[in-house]
């Protein structure tokens, strides 16, 4: 390490430009997260920033938090209400909604792909390298082209706004990349572990659950990251698939319509955007390396 | 081994080839529409029921998830009951026919679909031939769109490769655990939804008149400096750098993590071996480091292209692409959904496709050579 011995100042100047950047980074965040914590007065009358000046003294409060989880005593609503908030801003049933839409949607194409991706790897098939090369170019589609013709075809069906909809339109946007990934990792398991299992006489079925399985969890895992994140951080196919019904509204959907209906009620915006970002945050705290191998590999998603 | 058994049956003639491929294609519709039709028999059920909405919800959770796990076990039960000629013909197709069905109605299909709308006019029944190609190269909002997204497209790649290679390079000069932590919160706007992005962004740039007390965080410095509050979002031509600045915050983190990995990837003995011949730091980065990355840059920046062509949700989030925000895959979204111009919107569709085709090969392409992606 001869050539990597830094003198002080450099020391001193790398950490400095690093700690200026994490800052920067990381204020606008914060922000969000004082803001929703402050009554809806203070909000409106000074910055945020002014809780540091005093924090002895600062008006701090989860009232905020009762009102957009629909918690709420009376006084908080009327209060909320007198702001301009309206009652109508109970994010729960947007929470459960989120949940029921995001964890079939993500368990579902990955349970599709992985069976796809083993047919792909492991079994011999005529036709097998033409319809594989033709899921991966299918990478190319973005989901735009599919809304109107798929949007149509859930009116004809009754499908429009219901959960089983949003889930199918999910899966068949996330399955090429689903097979692709799943592909690439399920195809470099080594080989005798398979032509042992067949010796022994098992079938491709019992191979795939029992031994297949197992073995792709870390890439299972990476993939289920990054899907539950992109469905539950989705908008455009909620909007367009959901977007009518609003007993099934997720939670991107409400925090739009927030914004719009409440552009300036900012300490129910802030506390909604929390609400919004507490599952994603929590996963990525606790499950880190998974949860940045996933996005990295799943970064092309169109 | 399976080749031999199968291949021994392959003289039945043209009858049994018709037969073989329909088993196939019946085989990898199975699993799909059987699911698909008890899903949604049981889905207008719920819909109707009066249940609690939690526990619909917790019905309709594990209703989805076991029925498309059922239907495989269900589907090769039935695939075992058959002589083993035929099983080796369609196994296969138990395990890739529900991927391949899927993907053929929701993108296969819908390609071609969208192509044949683009072709007619706004209710889909007139057939209008490249007047809807026209609107999409020359109308005014379309060519702002395309204006807007070529800026974002060189602000978003610039900036987050840029940020992310300084962050990459400075961070792996730092004790691990502050590398950690740093690399935690600059990663972190990547967990949170650009909707969510949107409301924090749309607090930093919030407008009070100049009189008034700022209490947006951009106003505020502006204003501390002594300068005027603006409204930022309504600054044209600038609010579309504001808004590229909440995707720079959120890909940063992507880019730094990847570069970062490429980096440290960097054999120690040739960072030795310039720097006992002589080279400067400044010389080592550009002609050791940056070279041997070179083919990580082009993944990252061909990826966070891809990600730039296709931007919605911040613009639609933070403007509605308003005041000459707007983007193609926002313009989009207005035809399909506001205007109800279908034949616009397909037409817009295919040309976010076609624009997307060769940074998505480029992309695919470099990705197989560099990484494993796990």
């Amino acid at each position: 390490m001869v050539g990597r011995q830094q003198s002080l100042v450099g020391k001193i100047f790398v950490h400095g430009v690093l700690i200026i950047l994490a800052v920067t980074w990381t204020v606008p965040t914060i922000g969000l997260l004082v803001s929703s914590f402050r009554p809806g007065d203070s909000v409106l009358a000074s910055g945020w920033w002014t809780v540091f000046r005093n924090p002895g003294e600062a008006d701090l409060t989860m009232d905020n938090y009762r009102v957009v989880l629909g918690i709420a005593s009376e006084e908080e609503r009327l209060e909320a209400a007198r702001l301009g908030g309206a009652e109508t801003i109970n994010l729960s049933a947007a929470i459960l909604n989120s949940l029921t839409v995001t964890i079939p949607a993500t368990v579902i194409p990955i349970l599709i792909a992985a069976f796809a991706a083993y047919g792909f790897a492991w079994i011999n098939f005529p036709g097998r390298r033409f319809l594989f090369i033709a899921v991966v170019a299918l990478m190319v589609v973005p989901l735009q082209i599919a809304l109107i013709p798929i949007l149509k075809d859930y009116i004809a069906l009754d499908l429009s706004g219901t959960f089983l909809g949003i889930w199918l339109a999910h899966a068949g946007f996330g399955l090429t990349l689903a097979v692709y990934l799943l592909y690439n990792y399920i195809s470099t398991l080594p080989r005798d572990i398979l032509e042992s299992a067949f010796i022994d006489g098992a079938s491709h079925f019992t191979i795939f659950i029992r031994l297949m399985l197992p073995l792709s969890l870390p890439a299972l895992a990476s993939f289920a990251i990054f899907q539950f994140l992109w469905v539950w951080n989705d908008l455009l196919v909620a909007l367009v698939f959901l977007g009518a019904t609003p007993e099934v509204e997720v939670l991107t959907q409400r925090l739009l319509g927030m914004l719009g209906a409440f552009g300036t009620d900012w300490h129910l915006l802030t506390a909604g955007a929390f609400v919004s970002m507490f599952f994603p945050l929590v996963i990525f705290f606790s499950l880190q390396r998974y949860f940045v191998r996933g996005l990295l590999a799943g970064s092309v998603k169109g | 081994m399976e080749n031999a058994r199968r291949d021994g049956s392959g003289s039945a003639g043209i009858l049994g080839w018709i037969g073989t491929n329909l088993s196939r294609l019946g085989v990898s519709l199975f699993i799909p529409v059987v699911t698909f039709v008890i899903l949604w028999r049981v889905f207008i059920f719920l819909r109707d029921a009066a249940a609690p909405k939690w526990v619909t919800a917790i019905v309709a959770i594990i209703w989805g998830v076991g029925g498309a796990l059922s239907l495989f076990f269900v589907a090769n039960l039935v695939i075992e009951q058959l002589p083993d000629v035929w099983k080796h013909r369609l196994t296969p197709f138990i395990f890739v026919g529900p991927a391949l069905a899927i993907l053929f109605w929701y993108l296969f299909m819908p390609t071609l679909r969208s192509f044949y709308a683009s072709l007619f006019d706004a209710t889909g029944d007139t057939f209008v031939g490249l007047e809807n190609y026209a609107y999409a190269f020359t109308s005014d909002a379309m060519l702002e769109s395309f204006r807007n997204n070529l800026i974002w497209l060189v602000m978003v790649t610039g900036f987050s490769v840029g940020f992310g290679l300084l962050m990459g390079v400075l961070a792996d000069r730092t004790d691990p655990r502050f590398e950690t932590i740093f690399k935690a919160l600059i990663f972190m706007p990547n967990a949170i939804s650009m909707v969510g992005a949107s409301v924090i962004w749309r607090f930093v740039y919030e407008f009070r008149p100049p009189s008034a007390e700022q209490i947006g965080l951009l106003n505020a410095i502006v204003t501390g400096l002594g300068g005027q509050s603006q409204a930022w979002l309504l600054l044209q031509p600038w609010n579309t750098l504001f808004l590229t600045a909440i995707v720079i915050w959120l890909q940063t983190g992507y880019a730094m993590v990847i570069i970062s990995a490429a980096i440290k990837g960097v054999p120690a003995e040739l960072l030795e071996a310039g720097r006992i011949d002589g080279a400067t730091e400044p010389r080592v980065f550009f002609s050791i480091i940056i070279p041997y990355i070179r083919g990580t840059l082009v993944t990252v920046s061909t990826t966070i292209i891809l990600f730039t062509l296709k931007i919605f949700d911040v613009v639609q989030s933070m403007t509605g692409g308003n005041f000459g925000t707007q983007v193609i895959a926002n313009e989009q979204y207005t035809q399909m959904f506001r205007a109800f111009h279908y034949g616009r919107g397909a037409a817009i569709a295919i040309v976010l496709l076609v624009a997307v085709i060769p940074v998505m090969y480029y992309n695919l392409r470099q990705f197989a050579q560099q990484t494993e992606a796990f």
